[in-house]
């Protein structure tokens, strides 16, 4: 059974047509490769399923039952995680509360609840510690390497009990060996029976964790075959267009 | 991960210790130059003086803080000031048919507390609809409140017709002028708003939310924070402290004019700005924008004890002021280095 599959999903921005009736389903404990050039309609598709904001037309079916997200919010409470590529997080702030940040927990007192910082950066620590990474939760993220800022983006995403979630580009800005970490992090939420989406342009990546790829090209997918059914040349010529479709 | 980990940095950081308490240190040096030069200025009954002075814009810096932590800013209270003092003292005096009335017969009209009610309610709409132009019309929030400061002054002339409403009964004029012990009534309003603002800020969602739209306001939409909703309740914020400090300016002044509040955005701003807070936003706290407040009231104080003209006052404050965003620009720039 498909956790989430999308019908004809269609997105125009005034005269510009960014995605033209795409059509994809995933598996439980499955991790997707979604590949394309700049501009083929990647991060449009993500969006739409993350409730950025809803399709021109087409259907959304979470667990088999139609869903439209108003919000970004509502896509989370849904079970889809999202790590954004600029990881959407705040400077200013330190890690544990980025973590936590839209769903902080809350200490009552009387009629007024205050922040319980104690406990988010004790439940933050446990979430690096499980990402094994060394970031404290009270240091500011505006600090912090590229490494922990991924964590913390990771680590956000951990909170709830998500069915999906969304990578969008993790191993672009980071060094090699965090690469490797980011990887291995993707296999642990397979194992647990989630679903990945990684968007990436790095075809090695791709190629090492994801069980099939789904190409787009122009707002269409022109590819969505398993991963051992293809070669970083074909995908690589489905998305400069050398290849028309497979 | 160890090789991307910065090394800790364990020389002294200096220049991060000044940046971080800059305006206490120049607070507490001022302190010392007018208690050598001048020693009447440690004087009990002075500083209360100082305390007084600054309580009523400093009442308005609180909510400006929460304004500028968004990357806001408010232009319009000083005109809100004086339209909400307005509207608070007409409703004290039940109309504007003895609008000069002094003594006996001035104390004729409503409780005080409706003048209350009425004086923050003013402002509290005021800040409202700036807040729902900034957020439905997504007019820049300098344009807005540059705009209603305009039309709040407008509004306040119109209302009154350009003349003062003045003479209030004593139950009004002693939120103004009295004394609880020997701390004027209005320094223990300042303190007390000051204490409810900080947990406010540092101990709930709200205030949580408030430092990450102004760090990032898309990471926070994304991230379910109501980016919209926040935004909107900052300005009503603001909006009901000029409310508020609208009814102790004409209780202290035994007057509500029209042409009250004058200028009162410089020291508002300058209290906030000067106490540490970016108006980049994201980042500055309460306690900076008390230390600010009393930082410009001493200066103020002090100048006036050595007889230096009001004119050379308006020149270092102005002056002050540019001089701590400039510090504040600096400081950012050495820390992204």
């Amino acid at each position: 059974m498909s956790i989430l599959e999308l019908n004809g999903i269609t997105k125009n921005f005034g005269g510009i047509h960014a995605l033209a009736g795409v059509d994809m389903s995933l598996e439980r404990g499955q991790v997707l490769g979604l590949m394309g050039d700049n501009g083929a309609g990647k991060s449009t598709l993500i969006k739409i399923i993350a409730g950025s904001f809803p399709p021109t037309s087409g259907t959304i079916k979470l667990n088999e039952k139609p869903v439209t997200f108003g919000r970004p919010r509502e896509a989370r409470d849904a079970g889809i995680e999202v790590v954004h590529q600029d990881l959407a997080l705040c400077d200013n702030l330190t890690a544990a509360m980025n973590v936590f940040l839209g769903r902080e927990l809350v200490r009552k007192v009387g009629p007024f609840r205050f922040l319980n910082r104690a406990a988010m950066n004790e439940q933050s620590a446990e979430l690096f510690a499980d990402l094994k990474s060394e970031t404290r939760p009270k240091d500011l993220v505006r600090q912090m390497s590229g490494g922990q800022r991924q964590a913390v983006a990771i680590a956000r995403t951990r909170l709830s009990k998500p069915d999906i979630v969304i990578m969008d580009e993790p191993t672009a800005a980071i060094s090699v060996r965090q690469v490797a970490e980011v990887l291995d992090l993707i296999r642990r939420l397979q194992d647990a029976g989630l679903a990945v989406i990684l968007i990436s342009h790095r075809m090695p990546d791709v190629f090492s964790v994801c069980d099939r790829v789904v190409v787009l090209r122009r707002g269409t997918k022109v590819a969505d075959k398993p991963i051992g059914e293809t070669s970083p040349e074909e995908v690589t010529g489905l998305i400069i267009g050398a290849i028309e479709a497979a | 991960m160890n090789k991307d980990t910065p090394e800790p940095d364990n020389r002294p950081d200096w220049f991060g210790f000044a940046a971080k308490y800059a305006a206490p240190i120049f607070l507490l040096g001022l302190v010392l130059i007018f208690a050598l030069l001048q020693p009447n200025f440690l004087h009990p009954l002075n500083l209360l003086n100082v305390l007084r002075q600054v309580s009523i814009s400093g009442l308005i810096a609180i909510g400006m803080t929460f304004v500028i932590l968004t990357a806001g800013i408010d232009l319009s209270v000083g005109s809100l000031v004086a339209l909400a003092g307005l509207v608070g003292a007409y409703v004290s005096k039940g109309g504007l048919d003895n609008r000069f009335a002094i003594g006996a017969e001035a104390a004729t009209g409503n409780p005080v507390i409706y003048a209350v009610l009425a004086a923050v309610a003013v402002g509290v709409v005021g800040g409202a609809l700036q807040g729902a132009a900034i957020t439905r019309l997504k007019v820049p929030p300098f344009v807005v409140t540059l705009g209603g400061l305009s039309v709040f002054r407008g509004a306040a002339l119109l209302f009154s017709g350009g003349g003062p409403i003045s003479g209030f009964s004593p139950q009004y004029t002693w939120w103004g002028q009295g004394r609880i012990g020997i701390v004027p009534v209005p320094v223990i309003l300042f303190f007390s708003a000051a204490i409810v603002a900080h947990v406010v800020l540092k101990h709930t969602r709200f205030g949580l939310h408030v430092y990450s739209v102004g760090g990032n306001a898309a990471a926070s939409d994304l991230n379910g924070v109501s980016t919209r909703r926040v935004t909107f309740m900052v300005y009503v914020i603001v909006g009901f402290f000029c409310g508020l400090a609208s009814f102790l300016l004409s209780a202290r002044l035994n007057s509500a004019e029209a042409v009250a509040g004058m200028g009162l955005e410089l020291d508002v701003i300058a209290a906030v700005v000067i106490g540490g807070t970016s108006l980049f936003g994201g980042v500055g706290s309460i306690f900076g924008t008390v230390v600010g407040a009393l930082l410009i009231g001493v200066l103020r104080n002090g100048l006036v004890l050595m007889n230096v003209s009001s004119f050379v006052q308006q020149i270092v404050i102005g002056l002050i002021l540019i001089a701590a965003v400039a510090f504040d620009q600096y400081a950012a720039s050495r820390s992204r280095a």
